[in-house]
Protein backbone atom coordinates (compact mmCIF):
# COMPACT_ATOMS: atom_id res chain seq x y z
CA UNK A 1 0.00 0.00 0.00
CA UNK A 2 3.09 1.99 0.85
CA UNK A 3 6.20 2.31 -1.03
CA UNK A 4 8.25 4.42 1.04
CA UNK A 5 10.37 3.29 4.10
CA UNK A 6 8.43 2.53 7.53
CA UNK A 7 8.81 5.32 9.73
CA UNK A 8 10.64 4.22 12.81
CA UNK A 9 9.01 3.00 15.30
CA UNK A 10 7.76 5.33 18.67
CA UNK A 11 10.51 5.55 22.08
CA UNK A 12 9.19 2.32 23.66
CA UNK A 13 9.20 4.29 27.08
CA UNK A 14 6.95 6.63 25.50
CA UNK A 15 4.77 4.01 24.07
CA UNK A 16 4.60 2.57 27.55
CA UNK A 17 4.01 5.94 28.87
CA UNK A 18 0.30 6.29 26.12
CA UNK A 19 -0.34 2.70 26.95
CA UNK A 20 -0.15 3.58 30.43
CA UNK A 21 -2.56 6.61 30.17
CA UNK A 22 -4.83 4.17 28.06
CA UNK A 23 -4.78 2.11 31.39
CA UNK A 24 -5.00 4.52 33.90
CA UNK A 25 -8.03 6.33 31.66
CA UNK A 26 -9.50 2.51 31.90
CA UNK A 27 -9.58 2.38 35.71
CA UNK A 28 -10.56 6.11 36.42
CA UNK A 29 -13.51 5.85 33.78
CA UNK A 30 -14.93 2.06 34.47
CA UNK A 31 -13.30 0.92 37.31
CA UNK A 32 -11.77 -2.19 35.41
CA UNK A 33 -8.23 -2.39 33.15
CA UNK A 34 -7.56 -3.24 29.84
CA UNK A 35 -7.85 -6.87 28.20
CA UNK A 36 -8.36 -8.79 24.82
CA UNK A 37 -8.89 -12.47 25.27
CA UNK A 38 -12.05 -11.84 26.93
CA UNK A 39 -12.88 -10.28 23.70
CA UNK A 40 -12.60 -13.85 21.86
CA UNK A 41 -14.28 -15.06 24.83
CA UNK A 42 -17.22 -13.40 24.26
CA UNK A 43 -16.94 -13.70 20.23
CA UNK A 44 -17.41 -17.73 20.38
CA UNK A 45 -19.50 -17.87 22.69
CA UNK A 46 -21.81 -15.54 20.82
CA UNK A 47 -21.10 -18.41 17.85
CA UNK A 48 -21.52 -21.15 19.86
CA UNK A 49 -24.80 -19.83 21.62
CA UNK A 50 -26.51 -18.93 18.01
CA UNK A 51 -25.23 -22.28 16.26
CA UNK A 52 -26.40 -24.60 19.47
CA UNK A 53 -28.26 -22.59 21.61
CA UNK A 54 -29.23 -25.62 23.77
CA UNK A 55 -25.58 -26.88 24.06
CA UNK A 56 -24.33 -23.53 24.73
CA UNK A 57 -27.12 -23.26 27.67
CA UNK A 58 -25.59 -26.68 29.32
CA UNK A 59 -22.12 -25.64 29.23
CA UNK A 60 -20.58 -24.36 32.70
CA UNK A 61 -18.00 -22.29 30.48
CA UNK A 62 -20.22 -20.75 28.08
CA UNK A 63 -23.18 -19.46 30.08
CA UNK A 64 -20.72 -17.73 32.38
CA UNK A 65 -20.48 -15.23 29.23
CA UNK A 66 -24.15 -14.36 28.62
CA UNK A 67 -26.93 -13.70 31.35
CA UNK A 68 -30.18 -14.40 29.43
CA UNK A 69 -30.89 -13.16 26.25
CA UNK A 70 -28.41 -10.74 26.27
CA UNK A 71 -25.95 -10.48 23.75
CA UNK A 72 -22.21 -11.71 24.68
CA UNK A 73 -21.12 -9.63 21.61
CA UNK A 74 -22.62 -6.42 23.81
CA UNK A 75 -19.46 -6.68 26.16
CA UNK A 76 -16.80 -3.61 26.78
CA UNK A 77 -13.89 -5.73 25.77
CA UNK A 78 -15.63 -6.34 22.70
CA UNK A 79 -15.83 -2.25 21.55
CA UNK A 80 -12.47 -2.29 23.38
CA UNK A 81 -11.05 -4.61 20.68
CA UNK A 82 -12.48 -3.01 17.69
CA UNK A 83 -11.05 0.14 19.36
CA UNK A 84 -7.55 -1.52 19.21
CA UNK A 85 -8.02 -2.53 15.51
CA UNK A 86 -8.78 0.84 14.29
CA UNK A 87 -5.70 2.60 16.65
CA UNK A 88 -3.52 -0.28 15.46
CA UNK A 89 -4.47 0.77 11.64
CA UNK A 90 -4.31 4.53 12.34
CA UNK A 91 -0.54 4.24 13.73
CA UNK A 92 0.31 2.13 10.62
CA UNK A 93 -0.91 4.83 8.46
CA UNK A 94 0.89 7.47 9.95
CA UNK A 95 3.99 5.42 10.18
CA UNK A 96 3.76 4.03 6.28
CA UNK A 97 3.34 0.04 7.96
CA UNK A 98 0.47 -0.62 6.33
CA UNK A 99 1.24 -3.81 4.10
CA UNK A 100 -0.81 -8.01 3.42
CA UNK A 101 1.98 -9.77 4.34
CA UNK A 102 3.89 -12.46 6.39
CA UNK A 103 6.11 -11.71 8.39
CA UNK A 104 8.68 -14.07 9.41
CA UNK A 105 12.76 -15.09 10.06
CA UNK A 106 14.21 -15.23 6.63
CA UNK A 107 15.45 -18.69 7.98
CA UNK A 108 11.85 -20.12 8.32
CA UNK A 109 9.23 -20.72 5.47
CA UNK A 110 5.91 -18.89 5.34
CA UNK A 111 4.27 -21.98 5.63
CA UNK A 112 6.01 -22.92 9.13
CA UNK A 113 5.18 -19.50 10.59
CA UNK A 114 1.90 -19.88 9.79
CA UNK A 115 1.48 -23.15 11.16
CA UNK A 116 3.08 -21.89 14.57
CA UNK A 117 1.17 -18.96 14.61
CA UNK A 118 -1.64 -20.83 14.54
CA UNK A 119 -0.97 -23.25 17.04
CA UNK A 120 0.38 -20.79 19.05
CA UNK A 121 -2.71 -19.26 18.69
CA UNK A 122 -4.78 -22.45 19.96
CA UNK A 123 -1.92 -22.98 23.18
CA UNK A 124 -2.38 -19.23 24.16
CA UNK A 125 -6.97 -19.07 23.94
CA UNK A 126 -7.11 -21.90 26.27
CA UNK A 127 -4.22 -20.95 28.44
CA UNK A 128 -5.96 -17.15 28.76
CA UNK A 129 -9.69 -18.93 29.43
CA UNK A 130 -7.71 -20.95 32.30
CA UNK A 131 -5.69 -17.92 34.14
CA UNK A 132 -8.33 -15.90 33.75
CA UNK A 133 -6.69 -13.28 31.17
CA UNK A 134 -3.65 -12.91 29.15
CA UNK A 135 -0.69 -10.77 28.79
CA UNK A 136 -3.04 -7.54 29.08
CA UNK A 137 -5.90 -8.79 31.27
CA UNK A 138 -4.37 -10.76 33.86
CA UNK A 139 -0.39 -9.65 33.93
CA UNK A 140 -0.67 -6.01 32.96
CA UNK A 141 -4.09 -4.60 34.17
CA UNK A 142 -3.75 -7.51 36.91
CA UNK A 143 0.00 -5.62 37.96
CA UNK A 144 -1.44 -1.85 37.66
CA UNK A 145 -3.87 -2.42 40.58
CA UNK A 146 -1.30 -4.28 42.31
CA UNK A 147 -3.44 -7.76 42.71
CA UNK A 148 -0.97 -10.80 43.44
CA UNK A 149 -3.23 -12.51 40.68
CA UNK A 150 -0.93 -10.07 38.34
CA UNK A 151 2.05 -10.68 39.51
CA UNK A 152 1.59 -14.27 39.34
CA UNK A 153 0.65 -14.29 35.81
CA UNK A 154 3.41 -12.00 34.43
CA UNK A 155 5.88 -14.22 36.40
CA UNK A 156 4.27 -17.48 34.70
CA UNK A 157 4.09 -16.10 31.27
CA UNK A 158 7.65 -14.60 30.67
CA UNK A 159 8.84 -17.01 33.12
CA UNK A 160 7.52 -19.82 30.83
CA UNK A 161 8.41 -17.73 27.16
CA UNK A 162 12.13 -17.69 28.29
CA UNK A 163 12.26 -21.06 29.64
CA UNK A 164 10.59 -22.20 26.06
CA UNK A 165 12.92 -19.90 24.00
CA UNK A 166 15.81 -22.08 23.35
CA UNK A 167 13.45 -24.75 21.63
CA UNK A 168 11.61 -22.46 19.90
CA UNK A 169 14.57 -20.46 18.30
CA UNK A 170 15.01 -21.19 15.26
CA UNK A 171 11.63 -19.74 14.65
CA UNK A 172 13.36 -16.54 15.49
CA UNK A 173 17.12 -16.21 15.21
CA UNK B 1 -14.94 11.03 42.20
CA UNK B 2 -13.64 7.88 39.93
CA UNK B 3 -14.54 5.29 38.58
CA UNK B 4 -16.83 7.26 37.49
CA UNK B 5 -19.09 4.78 35.86
CA UNK B 6 -19.37 2.28 38.76
CA UNK B 7 -19.98 5.32 41.03
CA UNK B 8 -22.95 6.24 38.78
CA UNK B 9 -21.71 9.48 37.73
CA UNK B 10 -21.31 8.37 34.02
CA UNK B 11 -24.31 6.71 32.45
CA UNK B 12 -23.32 3.11 31.81
CA UNK B 13 -24.67 4.31 27.72
CA UNK B 14 -21.36 5.45 27.73
CA UNK B 15 -19.75 2.75 28.31
CA UNK B 16 -19.36 1.25 24.04
CA UNK B 17 -18.06 4.65 23.19
CA UNK B 18 -15.19 4.75 25.94
CA UNK B 19 -14.10 1.30 25.50
CA UNK B 20 -13.85 2.26 21.66
CA UNK B 21 -12.09 5.34 22.44
CA UNK B 22 -9.83 3.94 24.72
CA UNK B 23 -9.10 0.58 23.15
CA UNK B 24 -8.07 2.91 20.00
CA UNK B 25 -5.20 4.62 22.36
CA UNK B 26 -4.10 0.87 23.48
CA UNK B 27 -3.74 -0.07 19.58
CA UNK B 28 -2.67 3.03 18.90
CA UNK B 29 0.12 2.67 21.51
CA UNK B 30 1.05 -1.10 20.94
CA UNK B 31 1.14 -0.54 17.07
CA UNK B 32 3.51 2.53 17.43
CA UNK B 33 5.53 0.88 20.03
CA UNK B 34 6.67 -1.96 17.94
CA UNK B 35 4.09 -4.74 19.40
CA UNK B 36 2.55 -5.28 15.77
CA UNK B 37 5.79 -7.09 14.84
CA UNK B 38 5.87 -10.59 16.03
CA UNK B 39 9.69 -11.07 15.51
CA UNK B 40 10.09 -7.63 17.53
CA UNK B 41 7.85 -9.14 20.15
CA UNK B 42 10.18 -12.10 20.38
CA UNK B 43 13.33 -10.01 20.50
CA UNK B 44 13.26 -9.89 24.64
CA UNK B 45 13.20 -14.07 24.59
CA UNK B 46 16.80 -13.91 22.75
CA UNK B 47 18.43 -10.12 23.91
CA UNK B 48 18.02 -8.58 20.23
CA UNK B 49 14.90 -6.21 21.08
CA UNK B 50 13.95 -4.69 24.44
CA UNK B 51 10.56 -3.47 23.37
CA UNK B 52 8.70 -5.97 25.17
CA UNK B 53 9.83 -5.37 28.87
CA UNK B 54 10.26 -1.68 28.80
CA UNK B 55 7.05 -0.75 26.98
CA UNK B 56 4.78 -3.49 29.16
CA UNK B 57 7.00 -2.15 32.50
CA UNK B 58 6.79 1.37 31.61
CA UNK B 59 2.98 1.08 30.59
CA UNK B 60 2.23 -0.72 33.96
CA UNK B 61 4.58 1.71 36.38
CA UNK B 62 2.55 4.54 35.19
CA UNK B 63 -1.18 2.86 35.85
CA UNK B 64 0.13 1.86 39.22
CA UNK B 65 1.63 4.78 40.38
CA UNK B 66 -1.32 6.87 38.34
CA UNK B 67 -3.78 4.56 40.75
CA UNK B 68 -2.01 5.08 44.00
CA UNK B 69 -1.77 8.64 42.99
CA UNK B 70 -5.41 9.73 42.15
CA UNK B 71 -6.10 7.91 45.31
CA UNK B 72 -4.13 9.59 47.74
CA UNK B 73 -5.46 13.00 45.96
CA UNK B 74 -9.15 11.55 46.35
CA UNK B 75 -9.56 11.38 42.47
CA UNK B 76 -10.59 7.55 42.42
CA UNK B 77 -11.81 5.40 45.09
CA UNK B 78 -9.47 2.56 45.15
CA UNK B 79 -11.27 0.12 46.77
CA UNK B 80 -13.80 0.25 43.70
CA UNK B 81 -11.62 -0.73 41.39
CA UNK B 82 -11.51 -4.22 40.27
CA UNK B 83 -8.80 -6.84 41.46
CA UNK B 84 -8.14 -9.96 39.96
CA UNK B 85 -8.73 -13.04 41.77
CA UNK B 86 -6.09 -15.14 42.70
CA UNK B 87 -6.88 -19.00 42.12
CA UNK B 88 -3.41 -19.97 41.88
CA UNK B 89 -3.31 -22.97 39.74
CA UNK B 90 -4.81 -21.59 37.23
CA UNK B 91 -3.06 -18.93 37.27
CA UNK B 92 0.34 -20.52 36.94
CA UNK B 93 -1.02 -23.68 34.42
CA UNK B 94 -2.99 -20.83 32.59
CA UNK B 95 0.13 -18.17 32.21
CA UNK B 96 2.23 -21.23 31.49
CA UNK B 97 0.20 -21.99 28.35
CA UNK B 98 0.06 -18.56 27.09
CA UNK B 99 3.90 -17.85 27.37
CA UNK B 100 4.08 -21.48 25.51
CA UNK B 101 2.14 -19.85 23.12
CA UNK B 102 3.62 -16.31 22.92
CA UNK B 103 7.33 -18.03 22.17
CA UNK B 104 5.93 -20.10 19.38
CA UNK B 105 3.89 -16.99 17.72
CA UNK B 106 5.16 -14.07 18.73
CA UNK B 107 1.82 -12.32 19.83
CA UNK B 108 -0.43 -11.77 22.57
CA UNK B 109 -4.19 -11.63 22.40
CA UNK B 110 -3.79 -7.66 22.35
CA UNK B 111 -0.73 -7.26 20.36
CA UNK B 112 -2.33 -10.00 17.51
CA UNK B 113 -5.48 -7.23 16.51
CA UNK B 114 -2.69 -4.46 16.50
CA UNK B 115 -0.91 -6.54 14.01
CA UNK B 116 -3.57 -7.68 12.09
CA UNK B 117 -4.84 -4.11 12.01
CA UNK B 118 -1.93 -3.46 9.70
CA UNK B 119 -2.34 -6.40 7.66
CA UNK B 120 0.02 -9.00 9.19
CA UNK B 121 -1.31 -12.45 7.84
CA UNK B 122 0.47 -14.23 10.63
CA UNK B 123 -1.67 -12.04 12.97
CA UNK B 124 -4.85 -13.15 11.44
CA UNK B 125 -3.64 -17.18 11.47
CA UNK B 126 -2.99 -16.08 15.02
CA UNK B 127 -6.59 -14.75 16.26
CA UNK B 128 -8.17 -17.57 14.48
CA UNK B 129 -6.33 -19.89 16.68
CA UNK B 130 -7.13 -18.23 19.96
CA UNK B 131 -10.80 -18.44 18.56
CA UNK B 132 -10.25 -22.07 18.26
CA UNK B 133 -8.16 -22.74 21.49
CA UNK B 134 -11.22 -20.90 23.44
CA UNK B 135 -13.71 -23.04 21.95
CA UNK B 136 -11.43 -26.19 22.26
CA UNK B 137 -11.05 -25.39 26.25
CA UNK B 138 -15.30 -24.15 26.70
CA UNK B 139 -15.87 -27.91 24.91
CA UNK B 140 -13.46 -29.49 27.41
CA UNK B 141 -14.15 -27.36 30.59
CA UNK B 142 -15.89 -29.85 32.82
CA UNK B 143 -13.72 -32.70 31.36
CA UNK B 144 -10.54 -31.38 31.74
CA UNK B 145 -10.30 -27.80 33.21
CA UNK B 146 -12.88 -26.77 35.68
CA UNK B 147 -11.17 -28.47 38.74
CA UNK B 148 -8.29 -26.24 37.82
CA UNK B 149 -10.16 -23.09 37.19
CA UNK B 150 -11.61 -23.66 40.48
CA UNK B 151 -8.83 -24.47 42.96
CA UNK B 152 -6.93 -22.79 45.27
CA UNK B 153 -8.64 -19.44 45.83
CA UNK B 154 -7.06 -16.85 47.77
CA UNK B 155 -9.75 -14.25 46.89
CA UNK B 156 -8.94 -10.78 45.70
CA UNK B 157 -5.65 -10.14 47.28
CA UNK B 158 -2.78 -7.35 46.72
CA UNK B 159 0.92 -8.22 46.43
CA UNK B 160 1.53 -5.73 49.06
CA UNK B 161 -0.87 -7.09 51.61
CA UNK B 162 0.50 -10.98 50.51
CA UNK B 163 4.10 -9.24 51.02
CA UNK B 164 2.87 -7.71 54.38
CA UNK B 165 4.34 -4.64 53.31
CA UNK B 166 2.53 -1.41 52.67
CA UNK B 167 1.34 -0.02 48.94
CA UNK B 168 3.74 3.06 49.12
CA UNK B 169 6.86 0.62 49.76
CA UNK B 170 6.09 -2.25 47.21
CA UNK B 171 5.87 0.50 44.96
CA UNK B 172 9.34 2.24 45.63
CA UNK B 173 10.91 -1.04 45.46
CA UNK B 174 9.43 -2.13 42.53
CA UNK B 175 10.06 0.97 40.26
CA UNK B 176 13.70 0.62 41.99
CA UNK B 177 13.64 -2.98 40.26
CA UNK B 178 11.88 -1.56 37.07
CA UNK B 179 15.30 0.93 36.56
CA UNK B 180 17.55 -1.93 37.26
CA UNK B 181 15.92 -3.25 34.29
CA UNK B 182 15.24 -0.59 32.31
CA UNK B 183 19.31 -0.16 32.42
CA UNK B 184 20.05 -3.84 31.99
CA UNK B 185 18.52 -3.96 29.09
CA UNK B 186 21.59 -1.60 26.76
CA UNK B 187 24.27 -4.08 27.36
CA UNK B 188 21.69 -6.78 26.39
CA UNK B 189 20.54 -5.51 23.66
CA UNK B 190 24.43 -4.33 22.46
CA UNK B 191 25.88 -7.58 23.04
CA UNK B 192 23.32 -9.27 21.16
CA UNK B 193 22.25 -6.47 18.22
CA UNK B 194 23.89 -8.13 15.58
CA UNK B 195 21.29 -10.37 15.43
CA UNK B 196 19.18 -7.46 15.16
CA UNK B 197 17.73 -8.09 11.57
CA UNK B 198 15.09 -6.04 9.40
CA UNK B 199 11.33 -5.97 11.05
Amino acid sequence: MNTQTPKKYMNPYLAGFILGLALLAAFYLTGRGLGASGAIKSTVTAVVKTVAPEHAEKSHFFTKYFQGDKSPLNSWLVFEIIGVVFGGFLSGAISGRLKLRIEHSPKITAKKRLIFAALGGVIVGMGAALGRGCASGAALSGMAVLSTAGFISFIAIFGTAFLFAYFFRKLWI
Amino acid sequence: MGPLITQGIISPEWNPILAFVIGMAFGFALEQGGFSSARKLAGVFYGYDMIVLRVFLTAMLTASVGLLFFNYLGWIDYDLIYVNPTFLWSLIVGGAMVGTGIIMAGFCPGTSFAAAAIGKIDAMVFIGGLAIGVFIYGETYELIWQGIYEAADFGRIRIYETLGISSGLFMFLFIIFALVLFWLTIPIKRKFSQRNLKY
